[in-house]
């Protein structure tokens, strides 16, 4: 249940402007896919959600109350790489979700406890088909897998909203078809609002209920730092929908004019 | 011809090459140990198998009148019980204070500097004042090789702490980690194998200082004994206890090598 306000959001490093007036709503359980130029502020964007990074002017609300400012378990996150644990087992990756919701001071379960929380991780692992995997360790999964279990890890907590970046972008083709398919069939089952970046527009037109593209809207060659992206088209997706045709977001519009 | 760096030895082939360099050293030495017992019959610098034999013997199974006990594994046994605890407390140290360098910003803005300064301080110069301060017994000895061989471990693994992806402690508190149950269930048990190649790194200079206190300052030891014993040039004595702390070192660096490997299989693990 998370609905996300983005109000006049501007994002600088010192005279580099990332990312400029960013100014949108996003409702309850939508699927907004990002896409945009590599370096153009998506990832900064995201971890502005996440919490480790602060816009420097405007502000983001969930369900209108700011921003927690560091991360949290109502926010769930996969990125590209490096998000799984390799010490842990596929099991031990979910499980150590539910140890630290419960175990505040040991982290680890032991017992009952324990055989509960397993029961939990199990299903979640056979919600992203690792069941088989369970007692391997990262180092010995494939990319597509390691994605699987850190998109199971994610949920575990039940995040209000799941963020993800470029999760697909190091997997083959094949293997991204049924990771598409996963992650709209997950996203269906939960109650949460998803942020997916992607390079790919295609995976972003399949994905979406909604689709944000980060552009410049100004552009100038003397100084390419000077201007910042954003929100440049903002697509309501349907799926079986008439019309995808895209529509320039009236927001953007006013900061062109 | 294949050029040599694609040549590679068979199995059997590697072992001998590589016992090869040894064999080679205990032949030169036997050569020049008999040319020089032929000239002069009484020379110490180079002792013949047999005399070092039977001293070895002396040493190792037979108890030392004055003293009640057999000198070759009491002074083992003192040395290593020196080397234990000193490591012991090195590890501790540079697991807490490495961790929290390593991922608490403000410990690492208090305690770096200090500790990147300490870590430069010449161990032996400030042997004398240890021995003035904590006097001549046990602490003082282990206090050495304990300020010289933290400060490596504590900053190896504030590195390798600092290094862990930063994604996976995002990902921690995404699921709701507090800053204890990052370090307890993230950073600590990537650590512990970090912590064993500090430790075999800093082995060699741990023997260092083990023997330059006990030469020192010490009424028994591997690093007393040669000490003592140099008075009178009795190699005899010299060569077995430099070979025995060889080996020492070499077992207990081969030790930490396989603890590592069985305790943290993950660390070593491909697809
Ligand atoms: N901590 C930072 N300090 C300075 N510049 C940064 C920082 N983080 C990102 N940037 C800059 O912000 C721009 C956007 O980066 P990013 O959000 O990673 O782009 P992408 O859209 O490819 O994910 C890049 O030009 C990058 O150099
Ligand atoms: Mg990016």
């Amino acid at each position: 249940m998370a609905s996300l306000t983005v109000r006049r959001v501007w994002k600088e490093y010192g005279n580099h402007v990332v990312l400029e007036n960013l100014n949108f709503h996003v409702e309850d359980h939508e699927f907004v896919t990002i896409v945009g130029a590599s370096g153009c502020g998506k990832t900064t964007f995201l971890r502005m959600l996440l919490g480790i990074e602060r816009p420097t002017r405007g502000e983001i609300l969930i369900d209108g109350k700011p921003l927690e400012a560091e991360p949290g378990p109502d926010r769930g996150i996969v990125f590209q790489r490096y998000s799984v644990f390799p010490h842990l087992t596929v099991l031990g990756n979910v499980l150590l979700a539910f140890e630290l919701e419960r175990a505040r001071f040991t982290g680890k379960l032991f017992g009952r406890a324990r055989r509960d929380a397993i029961e939990r991780a199990e299903k979640l692992l056979a919600a992203v088909g690792l069941e088989h995997a369970r007692d391997r360790y990262p180092a010995q999964l494939s990319g597509g897998m390691q994605q699987r279990l850190s998109i199971a890890q994610s949920l575990a907590r039940e995040p209000r909203i799941l963020l993800l970046d470029e999760p697909f972008g190091a997997l083959d083709p094949g293997l991204r078809a049924d990771m598409h398919q996963l992650i709209r069939d997950l996203w269906a089952a939960n109650r949460m609002t998803v942020f997916m970046i992607t390079h790919d527009i295609r995976e972003g037109f399949q994905l979406g209920t909604r689709l944000l593209v980060f552009d410049k809207l100004r552009h100038d060659p003397q100084a390419p730092e000077a201007y910042g992206a954003t929100v440049t088209y903002d697509m309501k997706l349907r799926r079986n929908s008439e019309s995808r045709e895209p529509q320039r977001d009236p927001d953007a519009r006013a900061v062109n004019a | 011809m294949r050029r040599i760096v694609n040549l590679h030895p068979a199995r059997g082939g590697a072992l001998t090459l590589g016992a090869l360099p040894f064999v080679l050293l205990v032949f030169a030495y036997l050569i020049a140990s008999s040319i020089r017992l032929e000239a002069n019959p009484d020379d110490k610098l180079l002792p013949s198998p047999a005399t070092i034999g039977e001293t070895l013997r002396s040493y190792a199974l037979e108890e030392d009148p004055r003293r009640g006990e057999i000198l070759f594994w009491s002074d083992t046994a003192a040395s290593l019980t020196r080397l234990g605890i000193a490591l012991g407390i090195s590890a501790l140290l540079g697991l807490v204070f490495g961790i929290a360098t390593g991922v608490v910003p403000y410990v690492r803005s208090l305690l770096a500097p200090f500790i990147a300064a300490v870590s430069m301080i010449p161990p032996l110069a400030i042997l004398p004042i240890l021995f003035i301060v904590l006097g001549l017994g046990e602490v003082a000895k282990i206090t050495l090789i304990v300020i010289g061989v933290a400060p490596v471990v504590i900053r190896d693994i504030a590195l390798r702490a600092a290094e862990l992806p930063a994604e996976q402690l995002i990902k921690a508190q995404t699921l709701g980690a507090s800053s204890w149950q990052l370090v307890l269930r993230v950073v600590l048990p990537q650590m512990w194998p970090r912590l064993i190649d500090a430790l075999r790194l800093t082995l060699g200079s741990a023997w260092l200082f083990l023997i330059a206190a006990e030469a020192i300052a010490s009424t028994e030891g591997l690093g007393y004994r040669i000490f003592l014993v140099r008075r009178y040039m009795a190699m005899d004595v010299i060569l077995p206890y430099v070979a025995w702390i060889t080996l020492l070192a070499f077992v207990s660096d081969w030790a930490l090598k396989k603890l590592r490997a069985r305790a943290f299989p993950w660390t070593q693990l491909t697809v």
